[in-house]
């Protein structure tokens, strides 16, 4: 069979519609967004009707696709590894009330932060909702995996995780496609109080959860996707999961060690009890945190030196590579020339013509009269504002928390201050913090530079569009302090005053920076004229 | 028979064009390839770098090995010194001698192109220029492409069809040259290998 070249992320969006998936909901981020475009720009899922537009964050999203689950369908949510702490309410609940249509859950960690705030590894998010996880080492994989956990899911009652890394999201090879499973038929849950988590019904719920960790432990040491092989060398014993398997293949082809390779948790603790037996120490290789050497640890009552991330093997932070892995097997790695000392570094920049540029060079002459850094933002391209030329903004934690900081450090007395925050960002997380401040009444200015898009991630559709007036008079926003301007050169000084004048105010202020990102246009010209 | 590439580059300069008609030429040769892609931040202008392995055996690892690449293909000169570390000593450059310029402490180019021609093996090619000549400087990553295509273990003519796959949709002037633009950087390369 021909192999299609598809990335790590484009293998689990085909996964998913081969697999028989109704609906996949998202919002973009690094670096699981290519998922959902993958599925949204495929001719068989538009054939199929597949539902695929963006959702307004990762808990809208959650939850919309466990009530397709509800209704009998398979479904996916996709997102990156931060996105999940937005959508764990809905996470967490959703191991009480288990599923009736499979409902996968695709998390996209970002080890060493290519692209992300934190490197926090979702496995344990899994593990805390004592869910099955899967995490495949390679694109075939990933499709394959995809595939098995949407039946996985509806095998046990629960939603499944699929755990990938950046590397693997974003490493492309040829992957073979299997047959194609149809839709489910709308059906609803057999027992109609399962999706009621009142006090009552949630604790028989939860025992219930608790019941199928048996089968969950049963399923894991039996997987096709976990497995041991065994060695005559007894130093060390190695662990391999997901795609750290393929750092340590790249290195040991035909090492002689015994070697447990896991890809579906919970661990495989039957296979654990068979490595341990045949070696006298081990190296644990995982990619993120030392998620499975801790629990190696605590399953061993032996004093069995245990390598890893933990003591030094590996280091604690950071992506592995084959080097990495390389170094921890005693094996000597051998670079080729230094970097010469003239090379400086080149860090990302806002776009020559962004509006972003025009928004900061305002507001840098704005502020210019007030003390102290006091301009909070947020996750998008106007990050990239702590950088010179404009080294402008003081915060950047999680979506919308600029506008909350700003709330609360003026709050504290540092008022005016003011938030810097993107038009999808606003609709993902903001709205509420806006109607915070307004119900405080506090001094603080939420500049909303709006380009239409979502940007960073490569110019997705934005929430926002069209509707962000509307939404700040709708929380409350008194109309005359919401003010919309163009970021231009030309428009610089009605810009300044503008900021000015709604610093002055006291009171909740927002005024609008509205110019299309300039890549998502160009894109546009593009496809016109192709 | 493997030839694993580091390509370089600054984000938008369009290295992931290079590396899917590579990637097309590989498949349809039935080789195995993998190839991983910087996404995200530093699309916005930043370094970026893609890891390109193409191989006639089954490949592990995602990401090439420090001193095992056999070729760093930079678009910019001193985007191919970034990667050094990974060359292998057999390895050659293959680099584009214009600069992007995009960050205000960018070295003396001079020095830069010293350096590259301090190394043992590589190709310095202006392919902007050869991109002019043929008639549109956006097809210098051809150029480039063409200048590295003497050390692929892929034959030229696949690779050829690859590019013809790739630029289809654009209609037959658009192929046509792309097409020219890499031979010409290949006829470049083995003139000027060092």
């Amino acid at each position: 069979m021909q192999k299609e070249l598809l990335l790590g992320v484009e293998a689990i969006g085909q996964g998913a519609i081969d697999g028989g998936i109704s609906g996949v909901y998202a919002y973009p981020g690094t670096p699981s967004t290519e998922i959902t475009e993958y599925i949204q720009g495929n001719g068989q899922a538009k054939e199929k009707g597949i539902r695929s537009n963006w959702s307004a964050n990762e808990k809208t999203a959650y939850e919309a696709a466990l009530g397709m689950s509800y209704a009998g369908k398979r479904s996916m949510v996709c997102m990156k590894h931060v996105g999940l702490n937005v959508a764990a309410d809905a996470f967490i609940n959703s191991a009480i009330t288990g599923v009736n249509g499979g409902l996968l859950i695709t998390v996209a960690d970002d080890p060493s932060m290519h692209s992300s705030q934190n490197e926090q590894d979702s496995r344990f998010y899994g593990k805390f909702a004592m869910i099955p996880i899967l995490e495949p080492s390679n694109q075939q994989e990933a499709y394959d995996m995809t595939r098995y956990g949407l039946q996985l899911s509806e095998e046990t009652g629960l939603p499944v995780m699929l755990r990938i890394t950046t590397r693997l999201a974003h490493s492309r090879a040829g992957i073979v496609r299997r047959e194609i499973t149809g839709e489910n038929e709308l059906h609803l849950p057999e027992d109609p109080t399962q999706f009621i988590l009142i006090p009552a019904i949630a604790r028989k719920r939860y025992k219930i959860l608790l019941e199928k960790q048996k089968l969950l432990n049963q399923l894991t040491d039996n997987s096709k996707y976990n497995f041991f092989k065994p060695g005559k060398d007894r130093n060390p014993g190695i662990i391999a999961c997901g795609i750290a398997y393929n750092y340590l293949m790249e290195n040991f082809d035909s090492g002689n060690f015994p070697l447990l390779k896991i890809s579906q948790y919970p661990v495989p603790e039957s296979l654990i009890a068979k490595l341990v037996e045949s070696c006298d120490e081990i190296l644990v290789l995982e990619e993120g945190y030392p998620f499975v050497e801790e629990i190696v640890k605590g399953l061993l009552n032996k004093n069995m030196k245990i390598k890893g991330r933990l003591n030094g093997a590996l280091p604690r932070d950071g992506e592995l590579n084959p080097d990495i892995v390389a170094n921890a097997l005693g094996k000597k790695v051998s670079s080729g020339p230094a970097v010469p000392d003239l090379v400086v570094g080149r860090p990302p920049a806002l776009c020559k013509g962004c509006g972003h540029r025009d928004m900061f060079n305002a507001l840098i002459e704005a502020m210019k009269k007030y003390s102290g850094e006091r301009v909070f933002s947020d996750i998008g391209c106007y990050a990239l504002g702590v950088l010179p030329p404009f080294q402008c903004i003081y915060s950047c934690v999680d979506m919308g928390a600029s506008v909350t900081m700003a709330k609360g450090a003026a709050d504290a007395g540092l008022s005016p201050s003011v938030a810097v925050i993107g038009d999808s960002t606003f609709t993902h997380s903001g709205i509420t913090g806006l109607l915070d401040a307004v119900n405080d009444n506090v001094n603080i200015v939420v500049i909303i530079s709006d380009n239409e898009s979502v940007s960073m991630t490569g110019g997705q559709d934005s929430s926002a569009t069209g509707k962000i007036e509307s939404i700040c008079a709708g929380v409350g926003v008194d109309p005359s302090h919401i003010k919309v301007f163009i970021p231009l050169p030309k428009n610089h000084d009605l810009m300044v005053q503008a900021i000015e004048e709604e610093l002055d105010y006291e009171g909740v202020s927002v005024i609008v920076f509205r110019r299309e990102c300039v890549q998502t246009a160009s894109r546009k010209r593009r496809k016109i004229n192709s | 028979m493997k030839t694993d590439i580091i390509l370089a580059g600054v984000g938008g300069q369009g290295i992931l064009t290079i590396a899917s008609i590579l990637g097309q030429a590989a498949i349809n040769e039935n080789l195995f390839l993998k190839q991983a892609e910087t996404h995200g931040m530093s699309q916005r202008g930043g370094a970026v770098v893609s890891h390109l392995r193409i191989s006639d055996i089954e490949i592990a690892s995602d990401l090439i090995p420090e001193g095992t690449a056999d070729i760093i293909l930079s678009v910019e000169p001193m985007e191919a010194l970034r990667y050094l570390p990974y060359l292998s000593d057999a390895g050659y450059i293959v680099t584009n001698t214009t600069p992007f310029l995009n960050i205000p402490n960018y070295p003396d180019l001079d020095k830069i192109l010293s350096e590259i021609r301090n190394q043992p093996r590589f190709v310095a090619i202006d392919a902007e220029k050869i991109a002019k000549k043929i008639g549109n400087h956006r097809a210098s990553n051809m150029v480039m492409l063409g200048a590295a295509s003497p050390f692929i273990h892929i034959e030229s003519s696949k690779i050829e069809e690859g590019i013809k796959r790739i630029f289809d949709r654009k209609g037959d002037a658009i192929v046509e040259l792309n097409l020219n633009a890499y031979k010409a950087g290949r006829q470049f390369a083995l003139e000027n290998i060092n």
